[in-house]
């Protein structure tokens, strides 16, 4: 254990996702020694982050107005809303240059082991959306791992009743990963070859 | 197959080794705790990704290191497998990282079946006398070797159960909580009833397939190992899988049929599964039911037909998998201690085949003098090699 001040930090470090104790202990140790600029920028970028970044009250991605940029493009067709876990993927997917549609953001995947359920997510949001009867099709791109596949079935079959295409990405992108790691030409291949859910 | 070298960092009691091997017999020759089995179990682990030992990975680092390295390079005497050079880096509570021929593969588990071994130990008596859970690890670590992608079917299985019991466990929590109102929350059970179904139905069927297989096997080899001319006729051994959905269900090996069982299965015990908190059905509670004539095995079969039953299904995964065109690496972990005279011969000439064998034990003599071969003694962590 460090002294009061220095051991915060480590804590506060070590609750990030990937940080381990070393690594906090070892970034804490980099900020005391760095130049106390630097360390002023970052401490402004993480209080900025908070104050300006919020999330798009249409489609729950990363905003820094009410709206975010794609929801209040006009040129994004509204009737294609693709469905992903994070807004790290509609970066992903926006990189490919292939879906000219809209987004919407869970904000994870049905998880039981986190105490993940539809009501954790922006399910509720997703139906107000579908239910003025402009979305005309859902692509479903959550992960290709078994949390992404259940969370994809789950909404297939919510709103099979509403009477919408549903597809997800067709298959290619690597079993078991992330979005977001899959290569734009992947990626790309994956939205041209979506397929409707059974549902 | 066979072990050309194995090396070792921080591995258990061994800081680092360096151990050059040949093809036919080794035996480790060393007083008790001296470091033999950790050796032949670092074989083992590259084989497996697990210990014959212990289920963690923590007791397998040094005590005061980080991380071992297990490392090894695989040759065939007969071209039958191309040498290769695999490697895995242990970190507990990481995942492992592993190389084949030198460059790093996405998830270690893609080197599975570079090395094949059988491992006879202590141990395998639990194959007959202990719960379901070590037949079940015997299957499932068979299948592996047999064909790797089942590695994947496996892991996929399991976390489908994990997440499948930790919903259970919630929703019983509520409907406790609740009494009535509202109820528990059940809108995704049917969701993860359709995953454990469809990875649950290919796991029973490949295991299914395996136990059709070898059952002969076992029969032949446990006769091998059991006569003798004091008993001519032995029992006959028998494999049956019993499956958790209960007899009614007929047990082919085919995927639609077994996950069609499997939802209707957990449809009938859904307010069981939801009261306990956790899943029912599958292949993780299945058995596969040893016989000796007309009696279980376990709690009839005396000790010395547990060991030749033990043995029989071992040898039959080195029959079934020296099928597939190479010999696994046969270790022979502190066995002999544990058998009588005859069995140890029969044991002996049953495996002296083998294009490898590596025998651990305490006392030389414990050896029948039919696997003379290379021998090397182990007192810490100075191994000489003595012939
Ligand atoms: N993680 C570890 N770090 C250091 N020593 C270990 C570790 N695990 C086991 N050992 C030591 O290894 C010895 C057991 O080695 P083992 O190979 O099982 O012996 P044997 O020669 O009887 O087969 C014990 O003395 C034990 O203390
Ligand atoms: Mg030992
Ligand atoms: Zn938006």
């Amino acid at each position: 254990m460090y002294e009061g001040v220095v051991q915060g930090l480590i804590d506060e470090l070590g609750r990030l996702p990937g940080v381990g104790p070393k690594s906090a202990q070892r970034i804490a140790f980099h900020i005391l020694a760095a130049d106390p600029d630097d360390v002023h920028r970052l401490a402004t970028a993480l209080t900025e982050v908070k104050e300006k970044i919020r999330f798009c009250t249409v489609c729950g991605n990363v905003a820094e107005a009410e709206q975010c940029q794609i929801c209040r493009d006009p040129r994004r067709d509204p009737a294609i809303v693709c469905v992903v876990e994070e807004s790290k993927d509609v970066v992903a997917i926006e990189r490919t240059r292939e879906f000219r549609g809209r987004y919407h953001v869970l904000g994870g995947a049905i998880s039981p082991i986190e105490g993940i359920g539809p009501d954790e997510l922006r399910v509720k949001e997703l139906m107000t959306r579908i239910a003025d009867g402009t979305i005309t099709e859902l692509i479903i791109a959550t992960d290709p791992n078994l949390e992404g596949e259940a969370t994809a079935t789950y909404l297939a079959r919510l709103v099979q009743p509403m009477g919408l295409r549903v597809t997800r990405l067709a298959s290619g992108l690597p079993v078991g990963g992330d979005l977001e790691y899959a290569d734009e030409v992947t990626l790309g291949r994956a939205f041209e070859g979506r397929r409707q859910l059974d549902v | 197959m066979y072990v050309a070298h194995l090396s070792l960092v921080d591995f258990r009691s061994y800081p680092q080794v360096e151990l050059p091997l040949d093809p036919g017999v080794t035996t480790f020759v060393g007083p008790n705790g001296q470091g033999k089995t950790n050796l032949v179990e670092a074989i083992g682990y590259l084989a497996t990704l697990g210990s014959h030992r212990v289920a963690q990975d923590a007791p397998l680092v040094r005590v005061d290191a980080e991380r071992a390295i297990v490392r090894a390079s695989i040759s065939a005497t007969d071209q039958t497998a191309r040498p290769s050079l695999v490697e895995v880096e242990i970190t507990p509570g990481k995942a492992n990282r592993a190389r084949l021929n030198r460059s790093p593969v996405n998830r270690a588990r893609e080197i599975l079946g570079v090395v094949r071994t059988v491992l006879f130990a202590p141990e395998d008596l639990s194959l007959v006398k202990g719960d379901p859970g070590e037949r079940r690890r015997y299957l499932d670590e068979l299948l592996v070797a047999r064909a790797p992608r089942y590695a994947g079917v496996r892991s996929d299985y399991e976390r489908v159960l994990k997440q499948r019991n930790a919903l259970l466990k919630s929703a019983g929590t509520a409907a406790r909580s609740t009494r009535g109102s509202g109820g528990p929350d059940l809108q995704t059970l049917d969701i993860w009833d359709a995953h454990l179904a469809r990875a649950g139905a290919e796991l029973l069927a490949a295991r299914l397939e395996l136990v059709d297989a070898i059952r002969p096997l076992v029969a032949k080899a446990y006769q091998s190992v059991a006569g003798s001319e004091a008993s001519p006729a032995p029992a006959d051994a028998r494999l049956d899988y019993k499956s958790s959905m209960g007899p009614d269900v007929t047990l082919t090996p085919d995927r639609e049929h077994l996950a069609d069982a499997l939802t209707q299965a957990m449809s009938e015990l859904r307010r069981d599964e939801i009261d306990r908190g956790v899943s029912l059905v599958g292949p993780h509670r299945d058995d596969l039911v040893l016989s000796l004539g007309p009696l279980p095995a376990r709690g009839y079969a005396s000790q010395g037909e547990s060991w030749s039953l033990a043995l029989a299904l071992r040898l039959a995964s080195f029959d079934l998998l020296r099928s597939l065109g190479s010999d696994p690496v046969l270790v022979l972990d502190d066995v002999f201690a544990e058998l009588d005279t005859s069995r140890r011969e029969r044991l002996a000439e049953l495996v002296g085949t083998a294009e490898q064998v590596l025998v651990t034990a305490a006392v030389a003599d414990d050896v029948p003098e039919r696997l003379d071969g290379a021998r090397i003694d182990v007192l810490g962590n100075d191994l000489r090699r003595v012939a």
